[in-house]
């Protein structure tokens, strides 16, 4: 779907261009936009070191384990189908900790790993059970406490105020995820009403 | 008001002291720590780069031929009297699609119009408060071989409309 997108941009911009004479305009643009790529990721180095040395720290100390180990009482509401001792459970917990933290790269690893033991939770089914559903409802509301690559990116286009948007994401995003678990909830009983699980 | 932008100015400085502090009281070696963990920042942004390079000319392209302003103002009346700004309505619809694509757009529209103007905020809060639907969706299921998606995909996209209608709502109640 992105490929498609992708070549759809430059295509329409084109024949856009052709028809409407702002054709040296767009070739100023190519090379402007990649050359301003490059300079807002070399800009992005610093937040990302400080950012990830910041988490090995929370991460030796056992910061993020403690941190898990507080969400459980709500995550067992959340996921009622899943035992609180079983492993899925603490790779459920694990996978939302490194998303909160804005770790996408440790969040994938473990949202697979609890895929896996959900899937055997449900006796190896092809069907997603109730609890997958969940988790990959709590996956896509991007709950984050620090969104750290925007602030990046909001720094290097000389934000007078580069953090004054982490209020109001932590707010949309509690929105967001609290909206997930609640249409996850509603489809839920859609599906057990209709006698299908 | 008040107290979202409190929240703004000392959660990263709170943060940042709560690990340190946590990190030190039980004895992990603080600052070589940071820099062991530190290392890999580097490479994760080297990693980004392909992907805004292709995005940003893209989306450049687009924007200078005016095929970009064509299209906003097409979907404009649709948006005026919900308050929701046209400019912004790319970026939610390639948000739940594409990651880096969404974060390339992002800058587009910082770049354009400033990253502390109306849009500026809004297009930042949208890119910190979802996420990619379609790629979790792929990956987490695709991994353990389920091939039937049931409701996910409904209730991520459903989700990521509550989350471009409360952008919308929050940034307008606090910077305008």
């Amino acid at each position: 779907m992105i490929n498609i997108i992708w070549v759809v941009l430059f295509v329409l911009g084109m024949v856009y261009a052709a028809f409407n004479g702002t054709i040296d305009a767009v070739n100023r643009a190519i090379f402007k936009s990649a050359s301003e790529a490059v300079a807002i990721c070399i800009g992005l180095v610093s937040v990302l070191i400080f950012w990830l040395g910041l988490m090995k720290i929370a991460e030796k100390s056992g910061l993020l384990n403690k941190l898990s180990s507080l969400f459980k009482p709500i995550m067992q509401r959340i996921f009622p189908e899943v035992p609180p001792t079983h492993p899925a459970m603490g790779y459920i917990l694990s996978n939302t900790i490194a998303n909160l933290f804005g770790l996408g790269n440790a969040a994938t690893p473990m949202g697979i790993k609890a895929m896996e033991q959900l899937k055997k939770l449900n006796g190896g089914s092809d069907k997603p059970s109730r609890s997958m559903i969940t988790l990959l409802a709590l996956n896509t509301s991007g709950m984050t406490l620090i969104p750290t690559t925007v602030i990046g990116i909001r720094m290097q286009y000389k934000s007078a105020s580069p953090t004054d948007i982490v209020g109001p994401t932590l707010i949309a995003t509690l929105c967001t995820t609290l909206a997930a678990i609640l249409i996850d909830r509603f489809f839920y009983y859609q599906r057990k009403k209709r006698g299908r699980k | 008001m008040g107290l979202v932008t409190a929240l703004s100015v000392w959660m990263v400085p709170v943060l940042i002291g709560v690990i340190l502090v946590y990190g030190t009281l039980k004895k992990v070696p603080a600052y070589e720590s940071f820099v062991e963990g530190g290392k890999e920042g580097f490479s994760l942004a080297v990693s980004i780069m392909p992907f805004l390079v292709g995005m940003l000319t893209a989306v450049g392209v687009f924007r200078a031929s005016g095929a970009m302003d064509a299209l906003i103002d097409f979907i404009r009346p649709l948006l005026t009297y919900i308050g929701m700004p046209a400019e912004v309505v790319p970026l939610a619809l390639l948000r739940p699609i594409s990651g880096t694509g969404a974060l390339g757009l992002m800058s587009d529209l910082l770049s354009e119009y400033g990253p502390d103007s109306f849009i500026g905020h809004l297009a930042s809060v949208m890119q910190g408060s979802m996420d990619t639907t379609f790629y979790v969706v792929t990956v987490y299921f695709g991994a353990v071989g389920i091939h039937k998606i049931g409701d996910a995909l409904k209730v991520g996209l459903l989700a990521d409309l509550v989350g471009v209608i409360s952008s919308v709502v929050i940034v307008t109640l606090i910077f305008s």
